[in-house]
């Protein structure tokens, strides 16, 4: 199975899962016609979900996915603007509320994430450009009682092409709102793209750049009221009893509430709400996970990467009868630990219930499903539910889930005044859901003249899709525990993939490239180890197997050129490779690394990335992302490591979880494959490569094989 | 008792709990909210201002030690973004989630005062208390060698990059409905 075909079917899967799941699904599909309505009211001209043109010229977008940093306020502004041919500059944009209109294509609900924007609505928003345009040209076309083949549109004027004379979109934008929207439209041919593909920048870097930018955590609202929540420290323990007196006593502290997630302080300020908490006297009722410890956590991922049985994820040929054939045998465990998401901006969210509505401000991921969570609590219609999307210090997947909002939420109801509620950052680091820790056992068979005929692996991690979309794991298989190993691309005969779901009893979800992020570590890192058991050259070893797996030979190949694979490096520097198809894009990367040979430090100088994402929107965000997949991969394999002891996660701020810092960073390269295949994602696939390309060239370096993420120097010395 | 300083530039006076950090009594006593929260104990540098001219991490510092004293914020870093620091900024694209960029610019900004040329390590040790977790290092760093460039050789007359610069607000950050009370927030900066 190629790994595109996988991607689709994984697509098809989740919206079969969503349809699946009656109760919250339907959900996602019930419009917030209020805010809607409300929406396409402001303007005169609104001919669809997205664009709104005022008579003072304005163009106003609104944007349905969640700027978390990976550019899709400038991404899809670029989309439509390609179409309606309007002023770049004269684009405002506003965040959708949760409506049905703006259900993401691909998942089939409200919501940002795997690397779907741009695939999603490549052509929605394309079309929703062109209908407005027609409209705007017909409009012209009527005023001066011509055909509309004599209008052109550009820069938000439409131009007669005779006269030369001139109507400006905003003069049209009444006339324009009284026409039919037109359901079938032409699109440009790529040929002919003025925006698209070309070198933008950001639209929200000046706001960003002077404090301006609302994040959730700046929301402010008339009487809001801050919380904070104290919430037990063994995961999945709950509140015995508790004494406030003292909580309420602290200067500003109005309220101490109990919630599902503990217990809250509200006060006049965050600080206050943060003294309060500190004066709370609780008792935990700590559960089950109240002795569990990371060493019990290996044990059970090995005891499941062990047992037979597993869901099979992938099966090519006759692994056994590989290996019977096999000249020689090679074995290898790998390990990958809990990882925190550790967002800049710490989880908040603002609500206000109120007994015929509410309001939830929330730099979220997910709004469909904020809308049905919020309502529920509150008691009241979906549509009665007004979420407000604001910017977000990061995502990284951890916005996807409900936690925060349901905080708010709950607090809110409780206390009758808006509420905001922030976490601190060891809130966010001891209660998050973590990339799940997994295990991985390989084994492999090659032929006598080492080119392998035969790879087992058998994966034991949690499952992250059985709390999110329970319908989508079948037959115990969880497809985001095996991505990344079960599509390993490489031509060989025998190939066998098994997972066991082993749950731990700490939570799991998305983080920033989910499976793939620890499965490119073990696959492309076992790849290396036989590369080097045959005695040949990584790069070569991979080229050779990959010829029938085109772009991810492309970028390999690019990389490699671009890199000098093969040529002399520096004194004590070292080269390694990996690559990856995740998101429907290709990525390479080289790493140039050194190892220090007294203490086992380990610096990364430079890493060269090659991509293939089809379609170049904008080449000034694909670097961005690449750089920044980049540093989120390397700073999880140089640093990443959420441990547990009794039930507690024993990391709390940037001291003891830490992250790369400016001084560690290394140069990157992008170079793009110029494609005219469909855009595919790319805040994502930069990150799974960049464990393997280091740990590769750590080898390289010092014979020495990572097999367990994070790299520990003493181990290098 | 209340505790007097200026604030970007005017007297301001609060009446709060002297401990209460400076960054608190900015986000939520003043809703100054450019500044941000990260950590709370000054490892991520995301709530940096300028205390009589240093760089220094809000969340750690108890609004009581700047009475009598100059406080800048990232929104009275420059009342039009005409600061070197932010003309680089928006010039190389560099913030992407943005919410360490306020930290950035505040400490950006500091180095470049005390030291107009710094050479790369410098820039790197000087910038090494700021986290960014979208990764936008590379760009921070062209784009500190780039207002010092600025600085160095100021343009003649106010010339284009911040006319071409968007203005503030024009991309809002809101919801359709919102509340006009958070815009007024926002324009009530300076």
């Amino acid at each position: 199975m190629s790994s595109a075909t996988m991607k689709l079917d994984r697509r098809e899967f989740l919206k079969g899962a969503a349809a699946g799941a009656t109760g919250l699904v339907i959900g996602f599909y019930l419009p917030n016609r209020l805010e809607a309505r409300a929406a396409a009211a402001a303007a005169p001209f609104a001919p669809n979900a997205w664009i709104r043109i005022g008579t003072d010229d304005t163009v106003t977008l609104v944007i349905d996915k969640s700027e978390m940093g990976q550019g899709v306020v400038t991404s899809l502004s670029m989309l439509i603007a390609e179409e309606l041919e309007c002023d770049w500059k004269k684009i405002r944009t506003v965040f959708a509320p949760a409506a049905k209109e703006y259900a993401n294509p691909i998942f089939g609900m409200q919501g940002t994430g795997g690397s779907t924007s741009v695939r999603g609505m490549w052509t929605p928003l394309r079309k929703a450009g062109a209908q407005a345009r027609e409209m705007l040209i017909a409009a012209a076309a009527q005023k001066w009682a011509v055909n509309k083949a004599v209008c052109r549109a550009e820069d938000s004027v439409v131009t007669h092409a005779q006269t030369k004379e001139r109507l400006s979109y905003g003069s049209l934008a009444e006339a324009a709102g009284k026409l039919p929207v037109p359901s079938d439209v032409k699109l440009k041919d790529p040929k002919q793209f003025r925006i698209v593909g070309k070198e933008m920048k950001r639209l929200d870097s000046a706001d960003k750049t002077c404090g301006r930018t609302k994040f959730g955590i700046d929301v402010r609202q008339p009487g809001m009221l801050h919380a904070v929540v104290a919430r037990c420290p063994v995961i999945g323990g709950k509140v015995a009893s508790f004494n406030a007196d003292k909580a309420k006593a602290v200067r500003g502290v109005k309220h101490a509430v109990q919630i599902s997630s503990g217990v809250a302080v509200v006060a006049d300020n965050t600080w206050s709400a943060m003294q309060g908490r500190d004066a709370l006297e609780i008792k935990w009722e700590e559960g089950p996970n109240a002795s569990l410890t990371s060493a019990a956590i290996r044990k059970m991922l090995e005891e499941g990467a062990s047992k037979p049985g597993g869901a099979v994820a992938r099966k090519e040929g006759d692994v056994t009868a590989g290996f019977a054939s096999a000249a020689k045998k090679i074995e290898a465990v790998y390990q990958a630990p809990f990882l925190a998401h550790a967002t800049m901006e710490p989880m908040n969210c603002a609500a206000h219930v109120r007994s015929d509505g509410c309001d939830v401000w929330a730099p979220t991921q997910f709004q469909g499903v904020n809308q049905m969570t919020a309502a529920k609590i509150a008691g009241l219609k979906p549509e009665q539910v007004n979420i407000h999307t604001t910017y977000l210090g990061g995502g990284f997947g951890r916005r996807a889930e409900q936690d925060f909002v349901i905080e708010a939420v709950e607090i809110a109801q409780a206390v009758g005044v808006p509420v905001q509620v922030t976490w601190s950052r060891e809130d966010d680091m001891q209660h998050d859901f973590y990339r799940p820790a997994s295990y991985s056992r390989f084994e492999a068979g090659l032929d006598a003249e080492g080119w392998p005929v035969a790879w087992s692996n058998r994966i034991a991690c949690p499952s992250i899709m059985s709390r999110f979309f329970p319908g989508s794991v079948k037959n115990g298989l969880d497809e985001s525990s095996v991505e990344g190993a079960a599509d390993l691309p490489y031509a060989i005969p025998n190939i066998f993939v098994d997972y066991q779901l082993t749950e731990t009893g700490i939570p799991v979800g998305f983080w920033r490239s989910v499976g793939h992020s620890q499965n490119a570590f073990f696959s492309e890192c076992f790849l290396d180890e036989l590369a080097a058991a045959s005695g040949k050259d990584p790069y070569e070893f991979r080229r050779r197997l990959l010829q029938k797996a085109p772009r991810h030979l492309g970028v390999l190949e690019l990389a490699a050129t671009k890199a000098g694979w093969g040529e002399a490096l520096p004194a004590e520097r070292y080269r390694g490779i990996a690559v990856l198809s995740s998101f429907g894009s290709y990525v390479a990367e080289v790493a140039e690394v050194s190892v220090d040979k007294k203490n086992g430090e380990v610096r990364v100088h430079r890493v060269v990335c090659a991509v293939d994402c089809g379609r170049t929107v904008n080449p000034l965000t694909i670097e961005a992302q690449m750089q920044s997949g980049i540093v989120f991969g390397l700073t999880a394999a140089l640093k990443g490591a959420i441990t547990i002891n009794k039930g507690r996660v024993e990391q709390g701020n940037f001291d003891d979880y830490q992250m790369l810092r400016v001084a560690e960073m290394p140069k990157i390269e992008v170079h793009i494959v110029p494609s005219d295949q469909p855009s595919s994602g790319i805040g994502e696939p930069g990150t799974p490569p960049i464990a393997p390309a280091v740990c590769n060239a750590i080898f390289a370096a010092t014979k020495k094989r990572i097999r367990r993420l994070p790299i520990r120097p003493e181990e290098l010395a | 008792m209340a505790i007097q300083f200026m604030l970007n530039g005017k007297a301001q006076s609060v009446d709060v709990d002297p401990q209460m950090p400076l960054l608190w009594v900015l986000r939520d006593t003043l809703n100054l909210t450019g500044t941000k929260f990260g950590c709370g104990m000054a490892l991520c540098g995301a709530c940096t201002v300028h205390i009589d001219g240093e760089a220094t991490r809000s969340c750690i510092t108890p609004v009581s030690e700047v009475a009598g004293k100059k406080v800048t914020t990232i929104e009275g870093l420059s009342a039009d973004m005409s600061h070197p620091v932010q003309k680089a900024w928006i010039e190389l694209d560099v913030p992407q989630c943005g919410y360490c960029q306020s930290g950035q610019i505040m400490s950006a900004a500091a180095l470049l005062e005390k030291n107009p040329r710094p050479t790369d390590a410098e820039v790197d040790d000087a910038m090494s208390g700021n986290i960014c977790r979208c990764g936008t290092y590379q760009r921070i760093r062209e784009a500190i060698r780039r207002a010092a460039q600025m600085r160095a050789a100021p343009p003649r007359q106010k010339a284009s990059p911040e006319k071409q610069a968007k203005k503030p607000g024009e991309t809002a950050a809101m919801t359709p409905d919102e509340p006009a009370a958070v815009g007024a927030a926002a324009g009530g900066a300076e």
